[in-house]
Protein backbone atom coordinates (compact mmCIF):
# COMPACT_ATOMS: atom_id res chain seq x y z
CA UNK A 1 0.00 0.00 0.00
CA UNK A 2 3.04 2.07 0.30
CA UNK A 3 3.35 5.24 -2.32
CA UNK A 4 6.25 5.04 -4.09
CA UNK A 5 6.58 9.09 -5.19
CA UNK A 6 8.17 12.20 -2.89
CA UNK A 7 6.62 14.69 -0.39
CA UNK A 8 8.12 17.80 -1.93
CA UNK A 9 7.68 21.31 -0.58
CA UNK A 10 9.31 24.42 -1.51
CA UNK A 11 9.79 28.03 0.10
CA UNK A 12 6.36 26.27 1.76
CA UNK A 13 5.09 29.74 4.41
CA UNK A 14 2.14 30.37 6.66
CA UNK A 15 1.21 33.85 8.41
CA UNK A 16 -2.27 33.82 10.11
CA UNK A 17 -3.85 36.89 9.43
CA UNK A 18 -3.59 38.76 12.50
CA UNK A 19 -0.82 37.56 13.59
CA UNK A 20 1.52 40.37 12.72
CA UNK A 21 4.28 39.51 10.27
CA UNK A 22 4.57 36.46 12.69
CA UNK A 23 5.34 33.20 10.26
CA UNK A 24 3.94 29.88 11.61
CA UNK A 25 6.21 28.17 9.24
CA UNK A 26 8.26 29.87 7.19
CA UNK A 27 10.10 28.89 3.68
CA UNK A 28 10.04 24.80 4.22
CA UNK A 29 11.42 23.23 1.59
CA UNK A 30 11.88 19.46 1.68
CA UNK A 31 11.60 16.43 -0.72
CA UNK A 32 10.86 13.45 1.33
CA UNK A 33 9.90 9.74 0.17
CA UNK A 34 6.46 9.18 0.62
CA UNK A 35 6.83 5.63 2.70
CA UNK A 36 7.41 4.59 6.35
CA UNK A 37 6.96 6.88 9.23
CA UNK A 38 7.94 10.79 8.95
CA UNK A 39 8.39 12.72 12.11
CA UNK A 40 7.79 16.02 12.62
CA UNK A 41 9.37 16.79 15.84
CA UNK A 42 9.65 20.42 17.22
CA UNK A 43 8.26 22.62 20.83
CA UNK A 44 4.86 24.06 21.07
CA UNK A 45 4.08 26.78 18.51
CA UNK A 46 7.05 25.28 16.41
CA UNK A 47 4.98 25.14 13.61
CA UNK A 48 4.14 21.10 13.29
CA UNK A 49 0.35 21.82 13.28
CA UNK A 50 0.05 23.99 10.80
CA UNK A 51 2.56 22.61 8.15
CA UNK A 52 0.53 19.03 8.74
CA UNK A 53 -2.70 21.14 8.09
CA UNK A 54 -1.27 22.64 5.13
CA UNK A 55 -0.23 19.41 3.90
CA UNK A 56 -3.64 17.53 4.66
CA UNK A 57 -5.35 19.98 2.73
CA UNK A 58 -7.17 22.02 5.64
CA UNK A 59 -5.39 24.76 5.68
CA UNK A 60 -3.94 27.47 2.63
CA UNK A 61 -0.18 28.32 2.57
CA UNK A 62 0.78 31.96 2.21
CA UNK A 63 3.39 30.89 -0.07
CA UNK A 64 5.17 28.08 -1.90
CA UNK A 65 3.95 25.33 -2.56
CA UNK A 66 3.32 21.61 -1.58
CA UNK A 67 3.03 18.12 -3.47
CA UNK A 68 2.19 14.51 -2.34
CA UNK A 69 3.13 12.20 -5.15
CA UNK A 70 3.02 14.57 -7.73
CA UNK A 71 -0.65 15.88 -6.29
CA UNK A 72 -0.36 19.87 -5.90
CA UNK A 73 -2.42 20.21 -2.14
CA UNK A 74 -4.04 23.31 -3.37
CA UNK A 75 -4.47 22.26 -7.18
CA UNK A 76 -5.60 18.30 -7.02
CA UNK A 77 -7.19 18.73 -3.15
CA UNK A 78 -9.53 16.61 -4.66
CA UNK A 79 -7.63 13.79 -5.71
CA UNK A 80 -5.60 13.68 -2.73
CA UNK A 81 -8.31 13.67 -0.28
CA UNK A 82 -9.07 10.33 -1.76
CA UNK A 83 -5.95 9.07 -0.59
CA UNK A 84 -5.40 10.68 3.41
CA UNK A 85 -7.11 10.67 6.22
CA UNK A 86 -5.73 12.34 9.46
CA UNK A 87 -6.47 12.43 13.32
CA UNK A 88 -5.91 16.30 14.32
CA UNK A 89 -4.16 17.35 17.12
CA UNK A 90 -6.85 17.56 19.92
CA UNK A 91 -9.32 15.06 18.02
CA UNK A 92 -12.53 13.85 20.35
CA UNK A 93 -14.12 10.63 20.17
CA UNK A 94 -17.82 11.86 19.77
CA UNK A 95 -19.34 10.89 23.24
CA UNK A 96 -22.71 9.94 22.12
CA UNK A 97 -21.06 7.65 20.04
CA UNK A 98 -19.79 4.41 19.88
CA UNK A 99 -16.45 2.91 18.79
CA UNK A 100 -18.41 1.37 16.01
CA UNK A 101 -20.55 4.23 14.97
CA UNK A 102 -17.50 5.97 14.96
CA UNK A 103 -15.38 4.11 12.62
CA UNK A 104 -18.51 3.32 10.39
CA UNK A 105 -19.65 7.05 10.32
CA UNK A 106 -16.28 8.54 8.91
CA UNK A 107 -16.13 5.38 6.57
CA UNK A 108 -19.62 6.46 5.67
CA UNK A 109 -18.13 10.05 4.82
CA UNK A 110 -15.55 8.37 2.66
CA UNK A 111 -18.32 7.16 0.52
CA UNK A 112 -18.74 3.72 2.17
CA UNK A 113 -21.82 1.73 2.44
CA UNK A 114 -23.22 1.07 5.27
CA UNK A 115 -22.86 -2.71 5.53
CA UNK A 116 -19.55 -2.60 4.36
CA UNK A 117 -17.97 0.11 6.62
CA UNK A 118 -19.66 -1.45 9.38
CA UNK A 119 -17.25 -4.71 8.14
CA UNK A 120 -14.26 -2.49 7.79
CA UNK A 121 -15.33 -0.46 11.76
CA UNK A 122 -15.20 -3.85 13.27
CA UNK A 123 -12.20 -5.53 11.68
CA UNK A 124 -9.71 -2.15 12.41
CA UNK A 125 -11.06 -2.18 16.18
CA UNK A 126 -10.17 -5.37 16.48
CA UNK A 127 -6.94 -5.13 15.05
CA UNK A 128 -6.33 -1.92 17.42
CA UNK A 129 -7.46 -4.36 20.43
CA UNK A 130 -10.44 -2.98 21.44
CA UNK A 131 -13.01 -4.82 19.82
CA UNK A 132 -14.80 -5.88 23.30
CA UNK A 133 -15.72 -2.11 23.84
CA UNK A 134 -17.05 -1.64 20.20
CA UNK A 135 -20.60 -1.12 21.41
CA UNK A 136 -19.81 0.90 24.55
CA UNK A 137 -20.33 4.73 24.41
CA UNK A 138 -17.02 6.55 24.00
CA UNK A 139 -17.36 9.17 27.11
CA UNK A 140 -16.95 5.85 29.18
CA UNK A 141 -14.14 4.28 27.51
CA UNK A 142 -10.50 5.39 29.14
CA UNK A 143 -7.58 8.32 27.27
CA UNK A 144 -5.58 5.82 25.26
CA UNK A 145 -8.47 3.39 24.31
CA UNK A 146 -10.50 6.93 22.91
CA UNK A 147 -6.99 7.50 21.17
CA UNK A 148 -7.33 3.83 19.61
CA UNK A 149 -10.86 4.60 18.49
CA UNK A 150 -8.97 7.76 16.29
CA UNK A 151 -6.47 5.55 14.91
CA UNK A 152 -8.72 3.00 14.58
CA UNK A 153 -11.02 5.82 12.09
CA UNK A 154 -7.99 6.12 10.08
CA UNK A 155 -6.37 2.11 9.83
CA UNK A 156 -10.31 1.25 8.72
CA UNK A 157 -9.91 3.79 5.80
CA UNK A 158 -8.55 3.26 2.42
CA UNK A 159 -5.90 6.15 2.76
CA UNK A 160 -3.13 5.50 1.78
CA UNK A 161 -1.13 8.41 3.62
CA UNK A 162 -2.01 9.12 6.97
CA UNK A 163 -1.78 12.18 9.20
CA UNK A 164 -1.67 12.12 13.30
CA UNK A 165 -1.05 15.32 14.75
CA UNK A 166 0.52 14.37 18.48
CA UNK A 167 -1.49 10.79 18.71
CA UNK A 168 -0.44 10.12 21.57
CA UNK A 169 -0.20 13.85 23.75
CA UNK A 170 -1.46 13.17 26.90
CA UNK A 171 -1.27 9.67 27.29
CA UNK A 172 0.15 8.19 30.36
CA UNK A 173 3.44 6.31 29.36
CA UNK A 174 1.87 2.53 29.23
CA UNK A 175 -1.05 4.03 26.82
CA UNK A 176 1.50 5.66 24.93
CA UNK A 177 4.05 2.43 24.49
CA UNK A 178 1.08 0.25 23.42
CA UNK A 179 -0.20 2.58 20.91
CA UNK A 180 3.26 2.92 19.23
CA UNK A 181 3.12 -0.76 18.20
CA UNK A 182 0.08 0.34 16.04
CA UNK A 183 1.62 2.81 14.79
CA UNK A 184 4.45 1.06 14.01
CA UNK A 185 2.16 -1.25 11.92
CA UNK A 186 0.65 1.52 10.01
CA UNK A 187 3.42 2.95 8.69
CA UNK A 188 4.60 -0.08 7.25
CA UNK A 189 1.21 -0.57 5.58
CA UNK A 190 1.15 3.11 4.53
CA UNK A 191 3.25 6.84 3.92
CA UNK A 192 2.63 8.25 8.33
CA UNK A 193 3.02 11.59 8.80
CA UNK A 194 3.45 12.14 12.69
CA UNK A 195 3.76 15.21 14.96
CA UNK A 196 5.38 14.51 18.17
CA UNK A 197 7.34 16.92 20.46
CA UNK A 198 8.07 13.32 22.49
CA UNK A 199 11.87 12.68 21.57
CA UNK A 200 11.71 9.36 22.21
CA UNK A 201 8.32 8.83 20.47
CA UNK A 202 10.06 10.03 17.16
CA UNK A 203 12.96 8.02 17.74
CA UNK A 204 11.45 4.76 18.29
CA UNK A 205 9.07 5.33 15.10
CA UNK A 206 10.12 7.40 12.83
CA UNK A 207 12.03 6.23 9.97
CA UNK A 208 12.34 10.09 9.11
CA UNK A 209 12.54 13.24 10.56
CA UNK A 210 11.88 16.60 10.35
CA UNK A 211 12.93 19.08 13.08
CA UNK A 212 11.03 22.22 13.37
CA UNK A 213 12.31 25.39 15.52
CA UNK A 214 9.81 28.46 15.72
CA UNK A 215 8.26 27.31 11.78
CA UNK A 216 12.16 27.12 10.80
CA UNK A 217 12.89 23.69 9.23
CA UNK A 218 16.49 23.40 11.21
CA UNK A 219 17.21 19.61 10.12
CA UNK A 220 16.13 16.83 8.36
CA UNK A 221 16.60 13.16 7.59
CA UNK A 222 16.85 9.76 8.96
CA UNK A 223 18.54 9.66 12.62
CA UNK A 224 22.28 9.12 11.18
CA UNK A 225 21.28 11.72 8.94
CA UNK A 226 20.94 13.82 11.77
CA UNK A 227 23.37 12.89 13.73
CA UNK A 228 25.94 13.34 10.95
CA UNK A 229 24.73 17.27 11.79
CA UNK A 230 26.68 17.19 14.68
CA UNK A 231 29.87 15.80 14.09
CA UNK A 232 30.72 14.82 17.78
CA UNK A 233 29.22 12.17 19.25
CA UNK A 234 28.97 12.49 23.09
CA UNK A 235 26.99 15.33 24.99
CA UNK A 236 26.89 17.26 28.25
CA UNK A 237 24.11 19.12 29.54
CA UNK A 238 24.68 21.62 32.50
CA UNK A 239 21.70 23.84 34.23
CA UNK A 240 24.16 26.99 33.52
CA UNK A 241 27.07 27.47 31.78
CA UNK A 242 30.69 27.52 32.80
CA UNK A 243 34.18 28.76 31.60
CA UNK A 244 35.29 25.10 31.37
CA UNK A 245 32.80 24.47 28.59
CA UNK A 246 33.38 27.55 26.83
CA UNK A 247 37.05 26.78 26.29
CA UNK A 248 36.51 23.21 25.87
CA UNK A 249 36.61 21.33 22.37
CA UNK A 250 33.36 20.99 20.67
CA UNK A 251 30.34 22.97 19.72
CA UNK A 252 28.15 24.30 22.49
CA UNK A 253 24.70 25.58 22.56
CA UNK A 254 22.57 27.49 24.74
CA UNK A 255 18.91 27.23 25.73
CA UNK A 256 16.12 30.05 26.34
CA UNK A 257 15.74 28.88 29.92
CA UNK A 258 19.71 29.11 30.42
CA UNK A 259 20.91 25.86 30.58
CA UNK A 260 24.10 24.62 28.45
CA UNK A 261 24.80 21.53 26.13
CA UNK A 262 28.16 21.02 24.23
CA UNK A 263 28.51 18.54 21.92
CA UNK A 264 32.38 17.00 21.58
CA UNK A 265 34.67 14.11 21.47
CA UNK A 266 34.68 11.00 23.39
CA UNK A 267 37.58 11.96 25.24
CA UNK A 268 37.25 15.52 25.72
CA UNK A 269 33.86 14.48 27.11
CA UNK A 270 35.77 12.05 29.66
CA UNK A 271 38.26 14.93 30.48
CA UNK A 272 35.46 17.46 30.97
CA UNK A 273 33.29 14.73 33.10
CA UNK A 274 36.12 14.24 35.60
CA UNK A 275 37.05 18.32 35.99
CA UNK A 276 33.07 19.09 36.37
CA UNK A 277 32.70 16.10 38.97
CA UNK A 278 35.84 17.78 40.88
CA UNK A 279 34.02 21.05 40.55
CA UNK A 280 31.29 20.06 41.87
CA UNK A 281 29.22 20.68 39.00
CA UNK A 282 25.81 18.80 38.06
CA UNK A 283 25.87 17.48 34.05
CA UNK A 284 24.74 14.81 32.35
CA UNK A 285 26.97 12.75 30.09
CA UNK A 286 25.86 10.59 27.35
CA UNK A 287 26.48 9.66 23.66
CA UNK A 288 24.28 11.70 21.10
CA UNK A 289 20.94 11.15 20.86
CA UNK A 290 17.72 12.70 18.98
CA UNK A 291 17.13 14.29 22.57
CA UNK A 292 20.73 16.21 21.81
CA UNK A 293 20.38 16.72 17.95
CA UNK A 294 17.04 18.34 18.85
CA UNK A 295 18.80 20.32 21.49
CA UNK A 296 21.24 21.36 19.84
CA UNK A 297 19.50 22.42 16.19
CA UNK A 298 16.72 24.30 17.88
CA UNK A 299 19.01 26.25 19.77
CA UNK A 300 21.61 27.14 17.90
CA UNK A 301 22.94 30.80 18.63
CA UNK A 302 23.61 31.72 14.99
CA UNK A 303 19.77 30.71 14.17
CA UNK A 304 18.42 33.89 12.69
CA UNK A 305 15.42 34.97 14.67
CA UNK A 306 12.31 35.18 13.09
CA UNK B 1 -22.04 8.66 -12.18
CA UNK B 2 -24.09 6.78 -10.28
CA UNK B 3 -21.18 5.56 -7.76
CA UNK B 4 -20.64 8.97 -7.29
CA UNK B 5 -24.36 9.69 -6.59
CA UNK B 6 -24.16 6.53 -3.99
CA UNK B 7 -21.27 7.75 -2.33
CA UNK B 8 -22.62 11.41 -1.82
CA UNK B 9 -25.91 9.92 -0.28
CA UNK B 10 -23.10 7.84 2.11
CA UNK B 11 -21.66 11.04 3.29
CA UNK B 12 -24.77 12.83 3.39
CA UNK B 13 -26.41 9.44 5.67
CA UNK B 14 -22.79 9.94 7.62
CA UNK B 15 -24.11 13.38 8.84
CA UNK B 16 -27.45 12.65 10.00
CA UNK B 17 -26.19 9.30 11.70
CA UNK B 18 -23.59 11.07 13.77
CA UNK B 19 -25.49 14.34 14.22
CA UNK B 20 -29.45 12.55 15.00
CA UNK B 21 -29.97 9.08 14.81
CA UNK B 22 -27.24 8.00 17.02
CA UNK B 23 -27.62 10.94 19.36
CA UNK B 24 -31.58 9.92 20.03
CA UNK B 25 -30.65 6.40 20.23
CA UNK B 26 -27.74 6.36 22.72
CA UNK B 27 -29.22 9.27 24.90
CA UNK B 28 -33.18 9.35 24.61
CA UNK B 29 -33.37 12.07 27.33
CA UNK B 30 -32.67 14.34 24.20
CA UNK B 31 -36.38 13.54 22.82
CA UNK B 32 -38.21 15.19 25.57
CA UNK B 33 -36.25 18.02 25.01
CA UNK B 34 -36.84 17.98 21.27
CA UNK B 35 -40.49 17.79 21.99
CA UNK B 36 -40.64 20.00 24.87
CA UNK B 37 -38.91 23.35 23.21
CA UNK B 38 -41.50 24.01 20.45
CA UNK B 39 -44.84 22.59 22.75
CA UNK B 40 -44.21 24.40 25.70
CA UNK B 41 -45.00 27.85 24.15
CA UNK B 42 -48.17 26.75 22.42
CA UNK B 43 -49.08 25.34 25.81
CA UNK B 44 -48.24 28.73 27.23
CA UNK B 45 -50.16 30.65 24.41
CA UNK B 46 -53.40 27.70 24.33
CA UNK B 47 -53.64 28.11 28.06
CA UNK B 48 -53.70 32.02 28.17
CA UNK B 49 -55.77 32.65 25.43
CA UNK B 50 -58.20 30.41 27.12
CA UNK B 51 -58.02 27.79 23.92
CA UNK B 52 -59.00 30.57 21.29
CA UNK B 53 -55.64 30.95 19.74
CA UNK B 54 -55.01 27.39 19.31
CA UNK B 55 -54.74 27.40 15.80
CA UNK B 56 -52.07 30.16 15.69
CA UNK B 57 -50.23 28.28 18.10
CA UNK B 58 -50.01 25.57 16.30
CA UNK B 59 -48.90 27.27 13.03
CA UNK B 60 -46.29 28.79 15.40
CA UNK B 61 -45.11 25.62 17.12
CA UNK B 62 -44.60 24.34 13.54
CA UNK B 63 -42.41 27.80 12.42
CA UNK B 64 -40.49 27.54 15.85
CA UNK B 65 -39.62 24.21 15.50
CA UNK B 66 -38.23 24.82 11.84
CA UNK B 67 -36.52 27.87 12.89
CA UNK B 68 -35.21 25.69 15.83
CA UNK B 69 -33.26 23.91 13.32
CA UNK B 70 -30.74 26.22 12.32
CA UNK B 71 -30.32 27.28 15.78
CA UNK B 72 -29.01 23.83 16.65
CA UNK B 73 -27.04 23.43 13.25
CA UNK B 74 -24.95 26.39 14.49
CA UNK B 75 -24.63 25.07 17.88
CA UNK B 76 -24.27 21.74 15.94
CA UNK B 77 -21.64 22.88 13.79
CA UNK B 78 -19.55 24.47 15.96
CA UNK B 79 -19.25 22.08 18.30
CA UNK B 80 -18.13 18.94 16.14
CA UNK B 81 -15.79 21.60 14.25
CA UNK B 82 -14.25 22.84 17.56
CA UNK B 83 -14.92 20.61 20.16
CA UNK B 84 -14.27 16.83 18.77
CA UNK B 85 -12.11 18.16 15.49
CA UNK B 86 -14.76 16.15 13.50
CA UNK B 87 -15.13 18.76 10.51
CA UNK B 88 -10.91 18.57 10.15
CA UNK B 89 -11.44 14.86 9.65
CA UNK B 90 -14.34 15.17 7.48
CA UNK B 91 -12.44 17.96 5.35
CA UNK B 92 -9.56 15.67 5.13
CA UNK B 93 -11.53 12.62 2.95
CA UNK B 94 -12.97 12.66 -0.01
CA UNK B 95 -16.35 14.29 1.59
CA UNK B 96 -17.57 17.46 -0.08
CA UNK B 97 -18.55 20.52 2.30
CA UNK B 98 -21.99 19.88 0.51
CA UNK B 99 -22.58 16.87 1.54
CA UNK B 100 -21.34 17.36 5.02
CA UNK B 101 -23.57 20.34 5.65
CA UNK B 102 -26.79 18.77 3.83
CA UNK B 103 -26.44 15.80 6.04
CA UNK B 104 -26.07 17.89 9.01
CA UNK B 105 -29.19 20.16 8.31
CA UNK B 106 -30.97 16.90 7.60
CA UNK B 107 -30.15 15.53 10.73
CA UNK B 108 -31.62 18.34 12.27
CA UNK B 109 -34.67 17.91 10.68
CA UNK B 110 -35.13 14.31 11.99
CA UNK B 111 -34.09 15.70 15.43
CA UNK B 112 -37.05 17.34 15.65
CA UNK B 113 -39.38 14.69 14.11
CA UNK B 114 -41.20 13.85 17.64
CA UNK B 115 -41.84 17.49 17.82
CA UNK B 116 -42.80 17.50 14.68
CA UNK B 117 -45.16 14.32 14.72
CA UNK B 118 -46.88 16.05 18.17
CA UNK B 119 -47.62 19.14 15.53
CA UNK B 120 -48.33 17.20 12.78
CA UNK B 121 -51.49 14.94 15.16
CA UNK B 122 -52.32 18.23 16.93
CA UNK B 123 -52.85 20.36 13.17
CA UNK B 124 -54.98 16.93 11.76
CA UNK B 125 -57.04 17.31 14.32
CA UNK B 126 -57.31 21.14 15.27
CA UNK B 127 -56.52 22.75 11.89
CA UNK B 128 -59.10 22.42 8.41
CA UNK B 129 -58.01 23.74 4.96
CA UNK B 130 -57.48 22.66 1.46
CA UNK B 131 -54.95 21.44 -0.50
CA UNK B 132 -53.61 24.70 -1.31
CA UNK B 133 -53.85 25.52 1.97
CA UNK B 134 -52.28 23.04 3.33
CA UNK B 135 -49.39 23.57 0.29
CA UNK B 136 -49.36 27.33 0.94
CA UNK B 137 -48.19 26.20 4.55
CA UNK B 138 -45.85 23.58 3.58
CA UNK B 139 -43.72 26.09 1.52
CA UNK B 140 -43.64 28.74 4.57
CA UNK B 141 -42.12 26.01 6.64
CA UNK B 142 -39.93 24.54 4.18
CA UNK B 143 -38.23 28.49 3.22
CA UNK B 144 -38.54 28.59 7.17
CA UNK B 145 -36.39 25.55 7.41
CA UNK B 146 -34.06 26.73 4.59
CA UNK B 147 -33.32 30.58 5.90
CA UNK B 148 -32.71 28.95 9.24
CA UNK B 149 -30.11 26.52 7.95
CA UNK B 150 -28.35 29.40 5.88
CA UNK B 151 -28.36 31.58 9.20
CA UNK B 152 -26.99 28.62 11.38
CA UNK B 153 -24.46 27.57 9.26
CA UNK B 154 -23.32 31.01 8.64
CA UNK B 155 -22.95 31.72 12.37
CA UNK B 156 -21.22 28.27 12.79
CA UNK B 157 -18.48 29.83 10.30
CA UNK B 158 -18.09 32.43 12.90
CA UNK B 159 -18.38 30.81 16.62
CA UNK B 160 -14.55 29.77 17.82
CA UNK B 161 -15.99 27.99 20.51
CA UNK B 162 -18.86 26.37 22.28
CA UNK B 163 -19.60 29.53 24.27
CA UNK B 164 -19.85 31.32 22.08
CA UNK B 165 -22.19 28.89 19.81
CA UNK B 166 -24.24 28.66 23.17
CA UNK B 167 -24.32 32.93 23.08
CA UNK B 168 -25.38 32.67 19.08
CA UNK B 169 -27.81 30.10 20.43
CA UNK B 170 -29.73 32.07 22.81
CA UNK B 171 -29.60 35.66 21.12
CA UNK B 172 -31.18 34.03 17.59
CA UNK B 173 -33.68 31.77 19.49
CA UNK B 174 -34.77 35.30 21.76
CA UNK B 175 -34.98 37.70 19.03
CA UNK B 176 -36.39 35.15 16.16
CA UNK B 177 -38.77 33.06 17.78
CA UNK B 178 -39.69 34.09 21.60
CA UNK B 179 -39.89 38.24 20.99
CA UNK B 180 -41.76 37.86 17.49
CA UNK B 181 -45.27 36.99 16.85
CA UNK B 182 -44.96 33.67 15.99
CA UNK B 183 -47.56 31.93 18.05
CA UNK B 184 -50.05 34.23 17.93
CA UNK B 185 -51.31 36.78 15.40
CA UNK B 186 -49.25 40.44 14.66
CA UNK B 187 -52.42 42.33 15.56
CA UNK B 188 -52.20 41.43 19.22
CA UNK B 189 -48.63 43.50 19.82
CA UNK B 190 -48.92 47.29 20.04
CA UNK B 191 -48.48 49.29 16.91
CA UNK B 192 -45.29 50.74 17.20
CA UNK B 193 -43.98 47.23 18.54
CA UNK B 194 -45.53 45.83 15.71
CA UNK B 195 -42.60 47.46 13.71
CA UNK B 196 -39.60 46.14 15.85
CA UNK B 197 -41.50 42.42 14.95
CA UNK B 198 -40.60 43.05 11.23
CA UNK B 199 -37.25 42.96 11.70
CA UNK B 200 -37.61 39.14 12.16
CA UNK B 201 -38.42 37.06 9.52
CA UNK B 202 -40.50 34.53 11.58
CA UNK B 203 -42.98 37.19 11.45
CA UNK B 204 -43.92 37.23 7.88
CA UNK B 205 -43.28 33.36 7.97
CA UNK B 206 -46.14 33.70 10.72
CA UNK B 207 -47.87 35.87 8.86
CA UNK B 208 -48.26 34.16 5.99
CA UNK B 209 -49.05 30.68 7.85
CA UNK B 210 -51.92 32.50 9.70
CA UNK B 211 -53.57 33.45 6.83
CA UNK B 212 -53.34 30.98 4.44
CA UNK B 213 -55.16 28.96 6.93
CA UNK B 214 -57.19 31.87 8.07
CA UNK B 215 -56.48 32.83 11.61
CA UNK B 216 -55.47 36.21 10.11
CA UNK B 217 -56.88 38.25 7.30
CA UNK B 218 -54.15 40.13 5.72
CA UNK B 219 -54.59 41.45 1.45
CA UNK B 220 -53.03 39.68 -1.35
CA UNK B 221 -50.74 42.91 -1.13
CA UNK B 222 -49.77 42.23 1.95
CA UNK B 223 -48.97 38.59 1.55
CA UNK B 224 -46.80 39.00 -1.67
CA UNK B 225 -44.99 41.50 -0.01
CA UNK B 226 -44.38 38.91 2.95
CA UNK B 227 -42.99 36.44 0.48
CA UNK B 228 -41.30 38.80 -1.27
CA UNK B 229 -39.49 39.69 1.79
CA UNK B 230 -38.64 35.92 3.56
CA UNK B 231 -37.74 34.73 0.03
CA UNK B 232 -35.20 37.81 -0.68
CA UNK B 233 -34.16 37.17 3.31
CA UNK B 234 -33.51 33.79 3.16
CA UNK B 235 -31.73 34.17 -0.46
CA UNK B 236 -29.41 37.12 1.16
CA UNK B 237 -28.65 34.67 3.82
CA UNK B 238 -27.48 31.78 1.56
CA UNK B 239 -25.24 33.66 -0.67
CA UNK B 240 -23.60 35.18 2.89
CA UNK B 241 -23.31 31.68 3.57
CA UNK B 242 -21.89 30.75 0.74
CA UNK B 243 -19.47 33.61 0.71
CA UNK B 244 -18.84 32.91 4.25
CA UNK B 245 -18.16 29.10 4.41
CA UNK B 246 -14.58 27.78 3.56
CA UNK B 247 -13.61 23.93 3.62
CA UNK B 248 -10.44 25.09 3.55
CA UNK B 249 -9.09 27.48 6.27
CA UNK B 250 -7.34 30.78 4.78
Amino acid sequence: MNSDGRLITRGLTKVYSGSGSRRAIDQITMDMPTHGILAFIGRNGAGKTTLVRILATQLEPTSGSATIDGLDVMLDARELRKRIAIVPQEARTVAWMSPKQTVLSYLMWRGFDYSEAKEMAVEALARVGIDQYRDKLNRTLSGGTKRKVLVATVLASEADIVFLDEPTTGLDPISRRDLWNYLSNLGRERFTILTTHYLEEAEQLADRISILDRGRLVGTGTLEELRSLVKYRYSIRLQQETQLLVTANGELAKARDGSVQLLTTEDEAFRLSKDLFEKGYRFSISPVTLDDIFFHLANREDEPQP
Amino acid sequence: MMVQVKRTLNQIIAGILVNSIYEMKNYPIVLINTVLSPLSFLILIVFVSRGSLLGDAIVGGFIMSMFSNGIALQGDLSHLKNDFKLQEMVVSSPASAGAYVTGMAISELIYSSPALAVLVALAILYLHGTLIQGLLFCGVLATMFLTSIALGFTLATMSSDIVQSFAFSRLISTLFSTLPPVYYPITLIPHPFQYLAYLSPTTYAAQIAQNALGYLPISAHTAALDWAVLLSVTMVLFLIAVKKARWREA
